[in-house]
């Protein structure tokens, strides 16, 4: 058993009571909510003849339905069962007194873009979303967890969720991270370690020299695929780098209540004598980019090492179906494996420094001919920011289709999908067969400086052997 | 609870929360490691604005051939089956509870596999789906017998943690939260939680952050 970490201190701090089956009652600090997963919840809530308990507590966005097109958002939606779902939501939260940013509200986006960068995630908070990549909001120090659309119900109407307490691993990152490399490889590197499954009944507490030297940005990203490891939440101990994401952002704290939350994020840091159910040590030092060539986030390699051979991975059969789907060869490296088009953004890798770093890549150079690249801001706040930067000429002189924010081709929801048996570098966090639309679709997984080098030579290529500028645009300060 | 074990009809009738302490019926066998939600229910399907339809699609493009032709997937082949039976790690990915709802809608009422993710077996619980862990030998096992015998009798004992067969009686693992729960009909969190509402109020009140 785990004690004195952040998360057994967050976990008491929000415990209501112990539950008849053993399970505890945890109180939620911050209920994300979307269209997709919660209009069956707020259903089941009238079916009850109950309310929303805790109104300000729930925040509300829409984004995985939503065209990205400009065009296409004028209401009603193309889409009629889009737009039914839209009408829910808007309903629904105007019904509960919720706080929604909809698609005429410029803040409108990715819920867990949304969460953290207008400053409703903060450290030490219970986070739950239905929505299992609530785990990037760990970045912050908070327990973020995806839930099911009961347990949606069960927040709505009690403000918390039955839960049992998870065993706390401890993931140690050691080295220093080489240009061109970032947070996106360091997760695919850790996930190959440990495997997709390897997290199960565990929460992972990231730390190490390869953690610390990250962004929020890079953070929020590694936290984000904590759930692609079988791990249900992932966090990182808050420090100056979280305080100073967080200061100013419109719903922190500020002045004086900053400094005084500040004692609070402080004191839920794991001690330093924590002690931990295990501790695993991954090696990031000199580590290569990071591309996925099979059907999970496990069966990855660097981009200069070759794809292995089924008998040599962890589940064999497996392996050996899902290089028949992605047509990769044992033996030779990913490098030169032709794509289709190149997407950029998700809630792993959309965000403002993600549009940055690929603009690096994209700078002066011209998208190849044959690929049909997208860019999605994962919000309208960073949407407005790179625009405010220059960075969006940089994409569209480079031929990327520049586009409104939301979900995308991660899961296709919307029109943005993948066609037939395309081949797709994309920055989301999921490759299985048929997540980006079509049955036959391939994804390769990787960070959005790769997916851009990508974009550029219409194949997987290593972004390293790139020139590229120290910054493009014209930084402004938030 | 005691008295003696009933059969999977509810017990108590009319009562919004039946126990489960059985499901007796026959096997479907879905084999694969790492079945996704995406698989289960795919996404574009979750436009909808209740869970209705969902028994429709479940494994909706594995049950289909090129021309959309329903093809041989076993939950074509063993329908009417209520016992599920999977491999590892199953349900693995998104967090909809489309997916598990889709399985009950179409008769899924319990699933025995190697491993099963976690917000999945979560929603499970919350549906009063039983999920019962074996080993390896004891999942393939026991899929190899459906196959043989489509129509044969299985029996998963939520109490006992049990999957019986054929005269085999093979020894699972429920995680303890949902066997209190299905046992005791106490799987629906919401009733039982609201009774702690004036306590949740308190740790609302207490916590630092929630006079923003
Ligand atoms: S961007 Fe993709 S992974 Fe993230 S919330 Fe949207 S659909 Fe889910």
């Amino acid at each position: 058993m785990s004690e004195g970490t952040l998360y057994d201190k967050v976990w008491e701090r929000h415990k209501v009571a112990d539950l008849p089956n053993g399970q505890d009652q945890l109180f939620i600090g911050l209920h994300l909510v979307h269209e997709v997963t919660s209009p069956q919840a707020f259903g089941m809530l009238r079916e009850r003849d109950m309310e929303v308990a805790f109104p300000d507590r729930t925040v509300a966005t829409t984004d995985h339905i939503v065209p990205t097109t400009s065009e296409g958002r004028s209401r009603p939606l193309a889409d009629e069962r889009a737009e039914e779902m839209l009408t829910h939501l808007e309903q629904n939260t105007a019904d509960a007194g919720i706080r929604f940013f909809g698609l005429d509200d410029e803040r409108q986006g990715i819920a867990h873009v949304v969460g953290p960068e207008l400053g409703f995630v903060q450290p030490g908070m219970t986070v739950v979303c239905g929505d299992s990549h609530t785990s990037t909001h760990g970045a912050f120090g908070a327990i973020g967890m995806g839930i099911g659309t009961s347990q949606i119900r069960d927040v709505f109407a009690t403000g918390s969720i039955a839960a049992d307490k998870k065993a706390v691993r401890r993931v140690e990152v050691g080295g220093e991270l080489g240009d061109g490399v970032g947070a996106k490889d360091v997760i695919l590197h850790v996930i190959r370690q440990l495997g997709v499954d390897g997290g199960v009944g565990h929460v992972y507490e990231y730390g190490g020299e390869a953690i610390r030297s990250l962004d929020m940005e890079g953070r929020l990203a590694v936290c984000n695929m904590s759930i692609e490891g079988g791990a249900r939440a992932g966090y990182i101990n808050p420090d100056e780098t979280t305080y100073e994401y967080l200061r100013g952002r419109e719903f922190a704290p500020s002045g004086d209540a900053f400094e005084e939350r500040k004692e609070y994020w402080e004191s839920i840091r794991s001690d330093a004598d924590a002690e931990y159910d295990d501790v695993v040590e991954v090696d990031a030092d000199d580590l290569a980019p990071q591309v996925t060539w099979g059907t999970n986030p496990e069966q990855v390699v660097g981009v200069d090492e070759a794809v292995p051979e089924p008998a040599d991975t962890r589940d064999p059969e497996a392996a050996a179906s899902a290089q028949a789907h992605t047509e990769v060869t044992p033996g030779e490296t990913m490098e030169g494996h032709a794509v289709d088009v190149a997407f950029l953004g998700t809630c792993t890798n959309g965000r403002v420094a993600d549009f940055r770093e690929a603009a690096r890549v994209l700078a002066g150079r011209e998208v190849d001919d044959d690929v049909r690249a997208l860019a999605v801001p994962g919000s309208g706040t960073v949407k407005r920011k790179l625009e405010a930067e220059g960075i969006d000429e940089v994409f569209e002189d480079a031929g990327f289709q520049w586009r409104e924010a939301g979900c995308s081709m991660c899961l296709a929801m919307n029109d943005d999908a993948l066609e037939g048996d395309e081949v797709c570098a994309s920055s989301s966090n999921r490759n299985y067969v048929g997540r980006q639309g079509s049955t036959e679709g391939r994804t390769h997984l990787m960070s959005p400086a790769m997916v851009a080098a990508a974009a550029v030579e219409g194949a997987v290529t290593d972004v390293r052997e790139f020139d590229t500028p120290d910054a493009v645009g014209t930084e402004v300060d938030e | 609870m005691s008295g003696p074990a009933g059969d999977d009809a509810p017990d108590a009738e009319g009562a919004a929360v039946p126990a489960i302490r059985r499901v007796a019926g026959t096997g479907v066998p879905v084999r694969g490691d790492d079945i996704d939600t995406d698989q289960i229910l795919p996404a574009r399907f979750l436009k909808a604005v209740t869970f209705d339809d969902m028994g429709e699609y479940a494994f909706y493009d594995q049950r289909r051939d090129a021309d959309g032709e329903l093809n041989d997937h076993p939950l074509n082949e063993y329908r009417g089956a209520n016992v599920l039976a999977v491999n590892e790690n199953f349900g693995c990915g998104s967090s909809r509870e489309h997916a598990p709802q889709g399985l009950m809608r179409w008769g899924v009422e319990a699933i025995v596999g190697e491993s099963f993710a976690e917000i999945f077996q979560d929603n499970c619980k919350s549906l009063g789906i039983a999920t019962l862990a074996v080993d390896h030998e004891d999942a393939v096992a026991l899929q190899d017998f459906i196959e043989a015998n489509p129509d044969a009798g299985i029996e998963v004992d939520v109490r006992e943690e049990t999957v019986r067969y054929d005269g085999t009686v093979v020894e699972g693992e429920v995680p303890d939260a949902m066997r209190e729960a299905l046992l005791e009909g106490i799987w629906d969190t919401t009733a039982v939680m609201r009774t702690n509402l004036d306590r949740a109020k308190a740790v609302h009140d207490d916590l630092p952050y929630t006079d923003d």
